[in-house]
């Protein structure tokens, strides 16, 4: 029972935290119950971007639905449209040529170490301090532009197809990858000696946000949130597509619990990401970069799912296939829902301060949440 | 007395810890603060004229015209059913060739709806003759919605010959 | 000499030759006014483009530079948009409180720039208890966030307000012991005297190692008590969108805005005096040629430098620091800053008692 005033039987403040305010990174509406600053209760409004994506697919055919679901997590616009063009080859069962899987993996971790580095400026900005925001955007511009030259496009680039990608990689690639790799490898003490080594950033993070293995599970947690618990949860290893099973990188495990090993597993995440960049750059097969395909794609009567790591967690496609051109249904399990659902979780008892960095460690992108 | 002494010991640990974080911090910014070289903002749109985007960048969907106005597009709609949000419209008519006297089907308008374009260049891939391509402008902004409706094929332009 | 106090006492010779005492004082009393409110202003636009420059260029951004040469006007065209933004007060809100607390913070600011020296010779009000009216006077500056945060009829607001009476109430402790060591080595509150005690170098140099901390907590504490980051909870952007000032717009905001970077120039301000010899110049001990050179430079530059300098490291800190959470706060406040600066206080009276420093 709630009085007209905002504030509960038992006195205690409710506050609308959004849909338009500065630390949701969009349209997400959080109903904060507070006692004083502690908080008691969170609960998050979601539908504010629904655009019905899913419902979108369905009406669009197997080539045309991948360019949609750059829109979902934009900032992982690359692993949707894979994971997307995944499950299309596997109802078409087709054999994706090895340089395609090359250029596919190597865009992934672009996609990953961009995305991260948004993530981490992002962050320090919630906890306030401003500064990491623009020298993190200064490292994610070159992916940007590395990004722009190859796929046409800096943000939702449709650069998977299936069977492959849509261009060939373009002849500077390798060089500006290589640049973008020293420049990062100069850059990244900067951040331990910005943000991670900083004393008030530790203890803002250190032993707030607690979430235990076993309830990551039970909501359903993945990527770095569930790593951060220590549960290993990284597709890339455990159901190993493309090329990953052939690379050399470790799954990244912080047994923290806590906000800061959340964001440390990001942080080494980057780590190995630039070490599967590495591994790959000097090594990319010739050959033809998209399999041939039929003018039209007709999936065989059935259903197929793929999953693929974005930068927030195991991405789900299920595709329910008619026989006909276009899906009968597409199901989209999206990393950030399941993340967003441990929120209240993750900041009972906490001060409004934690609920701005658990939620920043959570790492929200509202369009990936409503679809 | 040893507890007092450790937690004595610890607490000026602590300090020092935190004073040595705060100022490595510190030192960074004061790097860049006095580093201006380090600056990379981009003075658009100043630097219009020295702005390039790479030949790749989807701009905007344009039909390919050569000297003598002349393009390679059949009227296939191809591209039409390629697009995914319904962006592009061909309007065909039939062309009565001199010598034969035989019908052919040609292109009358194609029609392009930039503000419906999603840049997926996908109709790019799906024409057979490779008669659209995209263009690198992004300075799209116009006071009508109506000027963003656009004919790709220009005025008196006509098929290339021997392109079927 | 081409200098402030040189001005001040010709003008004041001029008046007093050419009218009676009386009005020469109340004309005295108007130019001090006027020039008080010309000073705040021109604080304003100077400290604004400051800070956004400085932030820039930390951030590797270039800044504002399109308005007037390098972007020097950029504040001059904000102060002119805030000016002609419709001035709101919420439904809900208590009008009387909500429009008198900017002018509250204003009024506040205005009353700490009367004892502040700023030159040799040229202060509004050299009263014999100088630092205790700053510091009594600057707690004011809470009651006005008070009633900003209570009036608005907001949450974010009231919650901003409790935090700022939380913090400031905190902070004014350690501020009050740091000010408080000068005060003891000195033996007086008058800031004449304290400027006239460092004749023969800063007190930041004569007085040790406890001196040096005392200025560190000082800083820290002073930047608490304006509410600068990495202590800006009482406005903290994410968090709490705007804080207290979340329900104010054009120039009710601008006052507050204003407000508060005159505040960070007179603590600056008096940091400048207290440790580091006000208008002083730089001294050492008796070597009467060094200091006869530095005595070419202009008493009011050295005030200037040094209060610009103080200034630019709060916003250093500003910009480089995340923000503390509000239990953190206080714990730093009475877990580290509070003792350390009451043992730190027995040291330098121990000092002064025995004659030690230089
Ligand atoms: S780029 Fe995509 S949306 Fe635009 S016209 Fe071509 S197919 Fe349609
Ligand atoms: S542009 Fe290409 S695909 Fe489209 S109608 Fe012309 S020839 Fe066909």
């Amino acid at each position: 029972m709630f009085e007209e005033v905002g504030t509960t039987t038992e006195g205690d403040l409710i506050i609308n935290m959004g849909p338009q305010h500065p630390a949701t990174h969009g349209v997400l509406h959080l109903v904060v119950t507070l006692n004083g600053e502690t908080i008691k209760n969170v609960e998050p409004h979601l539908g504010y971007i629904h655009r019905s994506i899913e419902k979108m697919c369905e009406s669009l055919t197997y080539r045309q639905f991948i360019y949609v679901t750059s829109r979902m997590d934009y900032l992982s616009a690359h692993i949707n449209n894979h994971a997307c063009a995944m499950c299309v080859e596997k109802g078409l069962q087709l054999e994706v040529p090895p340089r395609a899987q090359v250029i596919r993996v190597l865009m992934d971790e672009l996609t990953r170490l961009a995305s991260h580095e948004l993530w981490w400026g992002a962050m320090a900005m919630d906890l306030g301090a401003f500064t990491p925001f623009f020298h993190a955007f200064r490292e994610r511009e070159v992916i940007n532009d590395i990004m722009e030259e190859t796929c046409g496009a800096r943000l939702t680039m449709n650069y998977m197809v299936p069977g492959g990608v849509m261009h060939d990689l373009h002849p500077n690639f390798q060089q500006r990858v290589k640049d973008f790799l020293q420049l990062y490898k100069r850059k990244i003490h900067e951040y331990d000696e910005l943000v991670t080594g900083n004393i008030i950033f530790q203890n803002r993070m250190k032993g707030v946000g607690i979430i235990s293995p076993e309830d990551v599970i039970s909501y359903g947690c993945t990527g770095p949130v569930a790593r951060g618990s220590g549960v290993s949860s990284d597709v890339r290893k455990l159901y190993p597509y493309e090329i990953y099973d052939k690379l050399e990188f470790d799954e990244v495990l912080e047994d923290g619990c806590d906000s800061f090993a959340r964001y440390m597993v990001r942080i080494r995440e980057m780590q190995q990401s630039v070490r599967i960049i590495e591994q790959l750059i000097d090594n990319i097969p010739d050959g033809e970069f998209q399999a041939k395909t039929k003018a039209v794609l007709k999936l065989p009567k059935g259903e197929f799912y793929s999953k693929a790591e974005t930068a927030r967690g195991e991405l789900g496609v299920y595709i329910v296939s008619e026989g006909g051109t276009t899906p009968y249904r597409i199901k989209f399990r999206s990393p950030g829902f399941s993340n967003l659902s441990a929120l209240n979780h993750l900041v009972k008892g906490g001060k409004i301060g934690d609920l701005i960095a658990a939620m920043g460690t959570l790492d929200l992108v509202i369009p990936d949440i409503d679809r | 007395m040893e507890d007092e002494a450790m937690f004595l010991k610890q607490y000026i640990q602590d300090i020092w810890g935190a004073i040595k974080s705060l100022a490595t911090g510190m030192k960074r910014t004061g790097y860049y603060f006095t580093h201006h070289k380090e600056i990379i903002t981009q003075q658009y749109p100043d630097n219009r004229d020295t702005l390039v985007l790479p030949e790749r960048f989807k701009g905007e969907v344009v039909m390919i015209h050569d000297e003598n106005n002349e393009h390679a597009c059949t009227g296939c709609t191809a591209c039409e059913l390629a697009c995914p949000n319904a962006t592009i419209k061909i309007i065909t008519k039939f062309d009565v060739d001199a010598e034969t006297g035989k019908k052919k089907k040609a292109i009358d308008t194609f029609v392009y709806h930039l503000e419906l374009c999603t840049m997926c260049n996908l109709c790019v891939e799906a024409c057979p003759t490779d008669a659209i391509k995209m263009a690198q402008t992004f300075e799209h902004s116009v006071f009508d919605r109506s000027q963003l409706t656009k004919k790709l094929n220009k005025p008196g332009s006509k098929i290339r010959a021997g392109i079927e | 000499m081409w200098s402030l106090s040189n001005i001040a006492a010709n003008i004041d010779q001029w008046l007093n030759a050419n009218m009676s005492p009386t009005w020469a004082l109340i004309v005295e009393m108007v130019i001090a006014g006027v020039a008080v409110i010309g000073l705040f202003a021109a604080l304003g636009l100077v400290l604004v483009i400051m800070e956004r420059k400085v932030s820039a260029w930390i951030q590797i951004r270039l800044g504002p530079n399109r308005v007037g040469p390098k972007g020097m006007l950029q504040s001059l065209a904000d102060t002119l948009k805030l000016l002609v933004k419709e001035g709101m007060t919420p439904g809900g809100a208590d009008k009387l409180l909500f429009n008198v607390a900017p002018f509250v913070a204003m009024i506040v600011a205005m009353l700490l720039l009367a004892p502040i020296a700023f030159a040799k010779d040229f202060q509004l009000w050299d009263l014999n208890i100088g630092v205790l009216y700053i510091s009594a006077v600057s707690s004011i500056s809470v009651i006005s966030i008070l009633m900003a945060g209570w009036a608005s009829n907001n949450k974010y607001s009231l919650l901003g307000a409790m935090r700022s009476g939380a913090q400031i109430v905190s902070y004014e402790l350690s501020a009050g012991l740091a000010v408080l060591a000068i005060v003891v080595l000195t033996g007086s509150l008058r800031i004449s005297d304290i400027i006239q005690a460092q004749e023969n170098g800063w007190w930041l140099f004569k007085g040790h190692i406890p001196v040096i901390i005392a200025f560190i907590i000082f800083i820290i504490a002073v930047t608490a008590e304006t509410n600068r980051a990495p202590f800006d909870l009482a406005e903290a952007e994410s968090e709490l969108t705007a804080g207290f000032h979340t329900e104010y717009s054009g120039m009710k905001f601008a006052l507050f805005f204003l407000a508060e970077y005159v505040n960070v120039f007179i603590v600056c301000a008096i940091g400048a005096t207290l440790f580091l010899g006000g208008w002083m110049p730089f001294h050492i001990g008796n070597w009467h040629a060094f200091n006869g050179v530095m005595d070419w430079i202009p008493s009011s530059v050295w005030f200037f430098g040094k209060t610009f300098f103080l200034i630019f490291v709060i916003m250093w800190f500003r910009w480089t620091f995340p923000r503390l959470r509000i239990d953190q706060l206080l714990n730093l406040e009475w877990k580290y800053l509070l003792p350390i600066s009451m043992f730190n206080l027995l040291l330098v009276t121990l000092i002064a008692i025995m004659g030690w420093h230089f």
